[in-house]
């Protein structure tokens, strides 16, 4: 029978001959992940289970990138909850100072590889559909039970095809493609389904942008964004990988829910107004709207292809008297070549905020929570009502080339009006 | 399993857990200090209508967005005993049915039950009754019932590895 790539990855992961949508299966995990705040409340509900110990500590991830630093002492003692128990089980586990926002980092280090099941404590762990692999957001009770017996209850999903035909232009980026989606099928159109990304336009996609693609595949209310491994994927996992992969793809035949197709000839920027990742319109319909906060990191967008797209927007200009800018590498890695490559020079000369990397503000956790009656423009995947920590603040959704020119601007712009081209 | 209790409704669609528990309480770990944090986003005062016998009518996608656990940790602190709904977000589905919280899958009954409202909800027959009209709802899976019966993946996991 034909399948999909995502029947593919859990029929390889489950104790079944065949298996179709709607199935529920039980599925071995390859690796499990959690953080500051889903860890603790997974290991209480572990400790209720019985059980003593992980399934196998070399396949257990757990990351302080929530409230890190600590907001406050129940902040610091959830960490330390995260980093004892952590040392005692003989996991991985990276503390602040040493890894960064979870999804980004588990990409970075080689724990994710195609064809692989990947099951974390955050809705985005569907990030990790970005290099082949089946990584699906959990809850802690899932959690602590995928932590104990090495495996979770899933219903088999749908697929629903995505196609972006053509290639991209001028100030269009991941963001904008995946904002396209979400606009088309809304936010709960890929429920008990998985999108795929093919065509042209998802072949020539570097992985940052892959990345952000995937990212906010759960904000249409799917459980994971696939692109099937490619020579493009192949090449970032090379000297990162920490396991050997295959390269698993859908039957051409197998069976979709639905085919979705995005022309990126037609594409440009587009953001999601307040309150939702749904509601998304051209940037050109929301250009004036005046703009105080910019907020460019979080698992979608930290990545160094952002901070360099955020650079050339900055470079040589200075974020507008009304508008601060708050730029949030995703990791230390990132942060790094950042530095390295002087694009914190270039934040700092522009009156822009440095952070160290941090969920931070993107869910109301601290580090640049909005005032009421502001407006920010972020490069986060989720824009809910309340989402930054306060009901009474706006926030668009845009790629990282529209909010550093909302930074200049103090107000959204096309980036256009501020340089020529992309950097290319 | 039949359940009975007093309606909660929550009309909107899309009903996100930022709202249902925002970001800044994650730091709480006992679901008894998550509860006076319920609904802040939303409607604070929905708090004051919660009892123990609270059977909450929501619309559609509902707990859509975050993993956070701590959204029906908090409903089953307050008293929610059971979950009626256009439709739900997958991740949220999950986390009540793996904590024993039962919801259904019912429009028919949502589209008439208004706060205060009686419903009782058949799990076995399929029916949602709302003062006494019935509708009929979505069947439920085998697997997720087996797990409601159990009172959620703990228990579940245990009768697993007993049989």
């Amino acid at each position: 029978m034909p399948h999909t790539l995502a029947e593919k990855i859990l029929l390889a992961h489950a104790e079944v001959d065949d298996l179709s949508p709607g199935d529920i299966v039980m599925v071995r995990v390859d690796t499990v992940m959690a953080n500051d705040v889903s860890g603790p409340v997974a290991f209480r509900q572990m400790e209720k289970m019985g059980a003593r110990r992980v399934f196998d500590p070399t396949r257990v991830v757990m990351v302080a990138d929530h409230f890190v630093p600590a907001k406050d002492a129940r902040s610091a003692a959830l960490q330390k909850r995260l980093r004892e128990w952590s040392l005692d089980q003989g996991v991985a586990f990276y503390d602040q100072g040493r890894g960064g926002i979870e999804h980004m980092l588990l990409a970075q280090e080689g724990w994710i590889v195609p064809g692989e099941v990947i099951v974390g404590g955050d809705s985005h762990t569907c990030t990790y559909g970005a290099l082949g692999a089946f990584g699906s957001g959990l809850g802690s009770t899932d959690i602590a039970a995928a932590l104990a017996h090495g495996e979770f209850w899933q219903p088999v999903p749908a697929t629903i095809r995505v196609r972006f035909d053509g290639a991209k232009r001028g100030f269009v980026s991941g963001k904008d493609l995946i904002l396209a989606v979400i606009g088309e099928i809304g936010v709960a159109g890929a429920t008990n389904a998985v999108l795929e990304f093919v065509g042209d336009g998802a072949r020539t996609l570097p992985i940052d942008e892959r990345l952000a693609v995937a990212n906010m595949a759960v904000e249409a209310g799917a459980e994971t964004g696939l692109f099937a491994a490619d020579d493009v994927t192949r090449g970032y996992l090379n000297g990162r990988a920490k396991r050997e992969w295959d390269d698993l793809r859908s039957d051409e035949v197998a069976e979709v829910a639905r085919e979705v197709q995005i022309d990126l000839n037609m594409l440009a920027p587009l953001v999601a107004a307040p309150h939702s990742p749904g509601n998304v319109v051209p940037l050109a319909d929301a250009v004036g709207t005046p703009v105080e906060q910019v907020y460019i990191g979080n698992c979608a967008n930290g990545t160094i292809t952002d901070l360099r797209q955020a650079a050339a927007i900055f470079r040589g200009r200075s974020v507008h008297p009304r508008a601060r800018a708050i730029i949030v590498p995703a990791t230390q890695a990132v942060y790094r070549q950042a530095l390295r490559e002087g694009l914190l020079d270039t934040f700092v000369d522009a009156g822009a905020m440095v952070s160290t990397p941090t969920c931070g503000a993107c869910f109301g956790g601290g580090m640049g929570v909005p005032a009421a009656g502001e407006t920010a423009v972020t490069t986060t995947n989720r824009n809910f009502r309340g989402r930054m920590g306060s009901p009474d603040a706006s926030v668009y959704l845009a790629n990282a080339y529209v909010a550093a020119a909302a930074a200049v601007a103090g107000e959204l712009i096309d980036p256009g009006e501020l340089i020529e081209a992309p950097p290319s | 399993m039949r359940l009975d209790g007093r309606a909660v409704t929550i009309r909107e669609d899309n009903v996100d857990t930022d709202v249902l528990y925002p970001g800044s309480y994650l730091n709480v770990e006992d679901p008894d200090l998550m509860s006076p944090h319920l609904f802040e986003g939303l409607d604070p005062a929905l708090r004051d209508e919660m009892g123990p016998d609270t059977i909450l009518v929501v619309g559609e996608n509902f707990g859509t967005g975050s993993s956070r656990e701590h959204v029906p940790l908090a409903m089953k602190a307050s008293g929610v005993s059971c979950l009626v709904g256009m439709s739900f977000a997958r991740i949220f589905r999950r986390n009540c049915l793996n904590l024993g919280l039962p919801l259904v899958d019912c429009p028919d009954a949502v589209a008439h039950a208004e706060t205060g409202a009686h419903v009782e909800v058949d799990l076995d027959g399929g029916v949602v009754t709302v003062n006494g009209d019935r509708f009929t709802s979505a069947p439920m899976p085998d697997f997720m019932r087996a797990m409601v019966d159990a009172g959620g993946l703990i228990p579940w996991l245990r009768d697993e590895a007993a049989r």
